[in-house]
């Protein structure tokens, strides 16, 4: 038994980190400007577990084989423990996790608490069961006033977020089901939800964050490459959360000003 | 300070309702909560294998259930992970072999208060009566995950199963909160007055320290549930705004809570509240239970590992502080939970170094368990094997926290298969090796006769490989960003490319599933026809074998017990054998 036990945990060991190893399944590719670094300090951690992982399992697996008991195995070393080893092991496992905790709250404060940058393209992102809005507040740079009485999710767009559209303005808004974005500039989301929270989830943004009813919560990234990016739900929020999922569409300034001027012009 | 009086002296009784069902004996009521889990365990399992077959096979047809429809998925989902959490893994550990063994491994006839410990084994036993309902009612049982996130679990026309199936999910474990304070205060009283003579509290077994520092952490995280359990059930029903804030349109009906107090007062509308308190509320809950869970284990494994080893356990103050140190940082940590959730992000430093603290007392006893094992001689018997896999699993489902507990890796991961794949290798699947290595380890004494090895050994191996091939893949999903809740993959592109990965996952749990019936075979078959267990069949040192097999009613016969040595003293040198029994005469120096 103890052969078996030494085979099948080295056996788990092994296959387990080769799947991480040759990336099998992996982060998707990275697309805007914190993907780097948040993968840099996701290399970082899961170089160090890993060989934390694969120390401490083989580690396991030989001593259960090694000091098995059979009829030659040397006599038992009677011993209460070692207090300088556990000082050691203590210190070396509080530098190691504490330090990576500083490594990796410097990109988590570079994201979240500088506010978004004055020329950030405005987008209000509204989550709903289910589905995701998108608002440009237009050109006047102001979002229209909204209303949960005037919400009419069957009519879609504007009635779907209840725009309150006599209001001057609202005149400009624009509501879109996918969201267009211009290339390497920042974007500055208002996300709200108006019924149960949801949660904006871009993978290859290496951005998350929860929309939350009675919040209007505000977050910043900025896109790096142009291309559609599949953006799902996150938070469980009903019976359709499994399709609640929308598209991103990271496009050139160019493209992204006649979209937008098209979508004025659709309501004038 | 221990005592040696007895509080209580009862009387053996003598009739079977007595005797079976409304019982005052801790060894009784130890089998009755274990019993109870073990009927909740299969039922969880059973959900997850529907779950697993609807998520690669969604229009397979189940017989007596049909087709599974999404919203069917989540409720299986929010009532597997509410049983599997509240009926299995802290009651079963705790209640089930902390009821049985606390008291006599620290020599007292019973817990110190035997009809307090009554009713709490049959209010948690009408707690599960009550969830176990919510699946009949009219809208089926809720789906709102067991994290129960408002305001999808406190409107009611916010999706199926949230009508009055959400009002017995709350109610269930309401209930199963005042029990569980009940359970705590007992043994955190028997373990402070009615220790032995002789059992100093750096003598009780680890066991003995982790069902008493779990017991504190319940009496007081359970409170706080059962308080945000009743404000939930408020905003549901009362019109009262703890959770709901105002101007909220569910499919073009305003946030309107129909009936209240009467019929005429009906249309209160929500105004003011704040879904993050109850995310606060739950996860200061929330997070003291899976120590709840997993602690118990521990002391387990670090029982068993010293006997099996025949070596004293390495650094007993080392593991002692690290339990201590484990239920205190448990205390602080809740908002790793909530990292993405809008609550400020200054916290998040808190929340996120304190957890990163919470790593090392458990790398601690990971250390100090290797340690045990190095120069002993191992006895590779099945309580010993699920002890190592506990091992195993703990350090697999370790390892995954630092990433979580960084808040900025924990943009990618939250909320995706990643984080199913930790709490399920860390709380979930070792608790329950845990659980089994404590089977097979005490039901000699329990049951009076020996569990089969050979299946014990096949049941160990298929469950340790098919655990690992059934939660280690969720890792590689959640990194390539697969959400977790979701019923179907069908509708997000990149996630359908990861559904060959659930395929295997959902054969393996198939195998894994199966395999715990020979578990259920091995355990009712020896109760009848396994071989007479000796008084001390593993040749332990603790209080509870060195009592007759099965204990008498009052533990030790009449006999009081003095402690002469700490827990774990085996192959002391000079002794006439390789374990000196915590009873024995002190004429060999030991700690």
């Amino acid at each position: 038994m103890g052969l078996a036990l030494l085979v099948v945990i080295w056996l788990i060991t092994f296959v387990s980190t080769y799947f991480f190893i040759a990336k099998t399944w992996w982060l998707p590719h990275g697309a805007s400007t914190s993907a780097a670094f948040i993968d840099g300090q996701f290399t970082l951690t899961f170089i160090l577990m890993g060989i934390v992982f694969v120390a401490a399992q083989l580690a396991l697996g030989y001593l259960v084989w090694k000091f098995r008991d059979r009829p030659e195995a040397a006599p038992v070393e009677y011993s209460h423990g070692n207090t300088r080893l556990e000082v050691i092991w203590t210190t070396l496992t509080a530098i190691l996790f504490i330090g990576l905790n500083l490594m990796g709250s410097r990109v988590w404060a570079n994201e979240r608490f500088a506010p978004a940058s004055p020329g950030a393209v405005q987008v209000e992102v509204t989550g709903m069961q289910f589905a995701w809005y998108f608002r440009y507040p237009g050109p006047d740079g102001k979002y229209g006033p909204t209303s949960a009485k005037l919400m009419d999710a069957s009519a879609g767009s504007e009635a779907a977020i209840g725009l309150d559209t006599g209001d001057p303005s609202a005149k400009d808004d624009v509501v879109a089901g996918v969201m267009y974005v211009p290339v390497g500039r920042q974007v500055d989301l208002t996300l709200r939800a108006v019924d149960v929270i949801h949660s904006f989830f871009v993978p290859s943004f290496r951005f998350k964050q929860d929309a939350v009813p009675g919040l209007a919560i505000h977050m910043h990234f900025t896109p790096t490459e142009i291309g559609d990016y599949e953006m799902a739900c996150a938070e469980l929020c009903g019976l359709g959360h499994y399709k609640m999922h929308g598209m991103v569409k990271v496009v050139s300034q160019q493209d992204f000003d006649s979209w937008l001027a098209a979508r004025e012009a659709e309501k004038q | 300070m221990a005592t040696t009086a007895p509080v209580h002296v009862h009387a053996a009784p003598q009739g079977f309702i007595r005797r079976y069902v409304f019982s005052l004996d801790h060894k009784v009521i130890g089998i009755q909560y274990y019993f109870l889990a073990l009927a909740a365990v299969f039922v969880g399992m059973f959900l997850s294998l529907l779950m697993r077959i609807h998520l690669v096979w969604p229009t397979a047809q189940i017989p007596l259930f049909g087709e599974i429809k999404p919203e069917t998925y989540l409720t299986l989902l929010t009532m597997h992970g509410t049983i599997m959490v509240f009926f299995v893994l802290t009651t079963a550990p705790q209640s089930g072999f902390g009821n049985y063994f606390l008291p006599i491994q620290i020599g007292a006839p019973d817990m110190a208060f035997p009809v307090l410990n009554m009713l709490s084994f049959w209010t948690t036993f009408v707690a599960f009566v009550v969830m176990i309902a919510a699946f009949f009612v009219a809208g089926g049982a809720p789906l709102h995950g067991w994290t129960g996130y408002a305001p999808l679990s406190a409107v009611p026309n916010s999706g199926p199963g949230e009508a009055l199936g959400a009002d017995l999910w709350i109610v269930s474990i309401a209930i199963f909160c005042i029990a569980s304070l009940m359970g705590a205060l007992n043994f955190i009283t028997t373990v402070l007055d009615l220790r032995a003579k002789g059992m100093t509290m750096m003598r009780m077994p680890l066991t003995v320290w982790a069902w008493f520092i779990t017991a504190i952490l319940g009496l007081l995280a359970f409170g706080v549930l059962l308080s945000a359990g009743i404000l939930l059930l408020m905003d549901r029903n009362l019109g009262t705004s703890f959770f709901v804030p105002g101007g909220l349109n569910f499919t073009g009906q305003l946030t309107v809570t129909p009936g209240g107090l009467s019929p005429s007062t009906t249309n209160f509308t929500h105004h003011g509240g704040s879904p993050l308190l109850w995310q606060h509320l739950f996860w200061f809950f929330g997070h003291p239970e899976v120590y709840i869970a997993i602690l118990p284990g521990m002391g387990v494994a670090s029982q068993l590992l010293s006997t099996f080893s025949r070596k004293p356990i390495f650094g007993y103050k080392a593991m002692v502080y690290a339990i201590m140190a484990i239920g205190i940082l448990g205390f602080v940590v809740w908002g790793h939970h909530m990292f993405m959730s809008g609550m400020s992000p200054y916290s998040a430093f808190a929340f996120s170094i304190m957890t990163m603290c919470i790593g090392v007392p458990s790398a601690i006893k990971t250390f100090n368990w290797l340690g045990t094992l190095w120069h002993g001689r191992i006895r590779l018997q099945t309580p010993m094997l699920f002890a190592i896999g506990f091992v195993s699993l703990f350090v697999s489902g370790g390892l995954s926290g630092p990433f979580l507990a960084q808040p900025v890796l924990d943009i990618p991961l939250h909320d995706t298969y990643f984080v199913v794949g930790h709490f399920h290798l860390i709380m979930g699947v070792a608790a329950i090796f845990g659980i089994f290595a404590g089977t097979y380890y005490w039901f000699p004494k329990m049951f009076g006769r020996m569990m089969n090895e050979r299946l014990g050994q096949i049941h160990f191996l298929i469950t340790l490989l098919g655990t690992y091939a059934i939660f280690m893949p969720m890792h590689y999903l959640g990194l390539a960003g697969q959400t977790r809740r979701y019923s179907q993959f069908t509708e997000v592109a990149y996630q359908t490319k990861l559904v060959p990965l659930q395929t295997f996952m959902t054969y393996a749990a198939l195998i894994t599933i199966a395999a715990q019936f020979l578990f259920l075979i091995n355990l009712f078959w020896s109760m009848r026809k396994g071989a007479k267990a000796s008084d001390n069949p593993w040749e332990s040192t603790t209080l509870e074998w060195s009592t007759a097999t099965p204990p008498p009613h009052d533990n030790f016969g009449g006999q009081t017990p003095v402690v002469s040595h700490g827990p774990y003293e085996y192959s002391v040198p000079g002794a006439p054998r390789d374990f000196i029994m915590q009873t024995d005469p002190a004429t060999t120096a030991t700690h």
